[in-house]
């Protein structure tokens, strides 16, 4: 059994792996112009280097630091522990190797945490300032939440934490909160983040009067298609009880897979109604709504409320996705209705729908619900303020968005010096004309 | 000498060049263009949200023909590429004055 824990949280970690790079980079770069599409894939591929090696640098330390095995809740106590000595196990020298293969599945969900707030900053976001965004927001986004989450912390069942302040009972709170892989930690956090920066960017030049449609839906199909199968290491790469590997591994599979196609087709029915289509666009987002929403549910569903948890994340996603319009907001690929609203579906969802009677709608009574929004509100607090923080930061040292002028022009050539396609002029392509693309002179530099 | 140039659906090009082919036309210039008549374009609607796609993709073509044979290339292109509905497209005629083939130097109508 411990030979196949081992074998299996490998396997888990680079699916998680895949899922950013290329899963998550093809889905936003598919959707960005033609302009734009390689920033958008760097800005993925980016936060795996980045991010990679803060995590083995002080994230792993901050986030399962052994050194405070007994933090027991108690946000303030928690907090004041992580910032003082976040160094403990710098660079894993001091981590128990026998650990590694955990400490390799955390750090590709860090990484993605992180590439997922990408896609609310499309075409304008300086790539030196999300270069710099990313090690500092981690610090103080994500691997304090991951530790209140997954580490026991304030955000678990641990006694001092915040459902044990709601509805204490013996050696913790009588009802623990649920968040199985990360619908608090990853995708209510990112969400928030990508909401905050787009508020502080401000809109695209032409939002909402250029035609900005995507430039090539077929890699956004194959990045929804990557992110499936790689969420199957994120999900079921999540169970950490060894016991819990017969009854459990079976149904996380499932319970992913089938609220991701019930999602799928709530988007698209929700579109065939009421845009007279149903989309590829649709079915690949549906598909991602649904897998977020699943995220934090995957546990402690059955497969029948897995369905009902994903058709509803699925349809609801389709609606979400039209606030940015209404509120003025430019979310350029929709983190906030997907990641923002689908996560909320799934945190506060499973307080709903819990299996073994646990919640609402099973026979559980209203805590576990009371205590699913109160950890979903102090996730998106939290993610709010130190995203805030950490841009105002990076807006005051380089600035957060490039030159009018090199926006109109298409970051990939102003800011990485490449263009992506050689040819056609569709999407806003400036430099795309076999005139301006061909090669003067070939010489060397 | 004559510039026909013709604007023609997507989908007529390889039934226009076969026609101009079997007629005797030895060469054209094709281009993938893009623009709008009167019909002016179409939506598309992404994740919820419209937009006016004014530009229609169109074929291009150019040729340049002997005064004699311009009433008939222009008759086939037109016989050809009609479908009878909006966006078929247009033919027009321009004069040309000199046409040289760069390889020889020949001129005018041997240049053709």
């Amino acid at each position: 059994m411990e030979n196949g824990y081992y074998t299996w949280m490998l396997v888990s970690a680079s699916l998680v792996l895949l899922m950013t790079a290329p899963g998550l980079a093809l889905f936003y770069g598919g959707m960005s112009r033609t302009k734009s599409v390689l920033n958008m894939l760097m800005m993925s591929f980016s936060a795996l280097g980045v991010v990679g090696i803060v995590y083995a640098l002080w994230g792993w330390s901050m986030s399962y630091s052994t050194g405070f095995a007994n933090v027991d809740g108690k946000a303030g106590k928690e907090i004041a522990m992580l910032f003082s000595d976040p160094f403990n196990q710098f660079g894993l020298e001091k981590t128990d190797p026998a650990n590694y293969v955990f400490v390799a599945f955390q750090l590709t969900f860090a990484v993605i945490t992180a590439a997922l707030i990408s896609g609310a900053v499309a075409d304008r976001l300086k790539f030196s300032a999300w270069l710099l965004f990313l090690p500092i927001w981690v610090t103080l986004s994500y691997f304090p939440l991951a530790h209140m989450v997954f580490g026991g912390g304030f955000l678990s069942g641990a006694e001092g934490g915040l459902a044990d302040l709601l509805f204490s009972g013996k050696d913790g709170a009588e009802v623990a909160p649920i968040d199985y892989a990360g619908g608090t930690v990853v995708h209510i956090n990112a969400g928030v983040a990508g909401l905050v920066l787009a508020l502080l960017l401000g809109k695209r030049i032409g939002f909402g009067k250029d035609p900005m449609k995507p430039h090539n839906l077929t890699l956004t199909m194959i990045g929804a298609g990557l992110l499936w199968f790689g969420w199957f290491g994120f999900n079921v790469g999540s169970i950490i009880n060894l016991d819990a590997y017969t009854t459990e591994t079976g149904l996380v599979w499932l319970n992913t897979t089938l609220a991701t196609c019930a999602a799928m087709l709530g988007w698209l029915a929700v579109e065939k109604f009421r845009d007279g289509h149903a989309t590829s666009l649709g079915a690949a987002s549906g598909v991602v709504a649904g897998l977020v929403a699943i995220t934090p549910a995957c546990g402690n569903l059955v497969p029948w409320s897995s369905m009902v948890l994903g058709l509803v994340a699925g349809a609801v996603c389709a609606l979400a996705v039209g606030l940015k319009y209404k509120f003025g907001y430019d979310d350029s690929l929709d983190v906030v209705g997907v990641h923002l609203v689908g996560g909320l579906i799934g945190t506060v969802g499973v307080g709903f729908l819990a299996s073994n009677g646990g919640g609402l709608l099973t026979g559980g009574g209203p805590k576990q619900l009371v205590v699913q929004i109160a950890i979903a509100v102090f996730a998106m607090l939290w993610s709010g303020l130190a995203t805030l923080i950490v841009a105002l930061f990076v807006k005051a040292v380089i600035g957060l968005r490039i030159a009018e002028d090199d926006e109109v022009e298409g970051i990939d050539f102003v800011e990485h010096g490449e263009s992506a396609y050689d040819f056609g002029t569709g999407g806003g392509a400036r430099r795309a004309s076999v005139l301006s693309s061909s090669t003067t002179s070939a010489t060397e530099r | 000498m004559k510039l026909v140039t013709a604007v023609i659906k997507p989908h007529k090009w390889e039934d226009v060049r076969e026609a101009l082919e079997t007629f005797g036309v030895t060469g054209m210039t094709v281009s993938e263009v893009s623009g709008y008549g009167r019909q002016k374009g179409h939506t598309e609607v992404y994740r919820g949200a419209e937009y006016d796609i004014a530009l229609v993709p169109k074929i291009r073509i150019e040729i340049v023909v002997d005064d004699a044979d311009t009433e008939d290339v222009v008759g086939i292109i037109t016989k050809t590429a009609h479908t009878g509905r909006i966006g078929d497209g247009k033919v027009w005629v321009s004069p040309i004055d000199t046409v040289v083939r760069v390889r020889t130097g020949d001129q005018d109508a041997a240049a053709l």
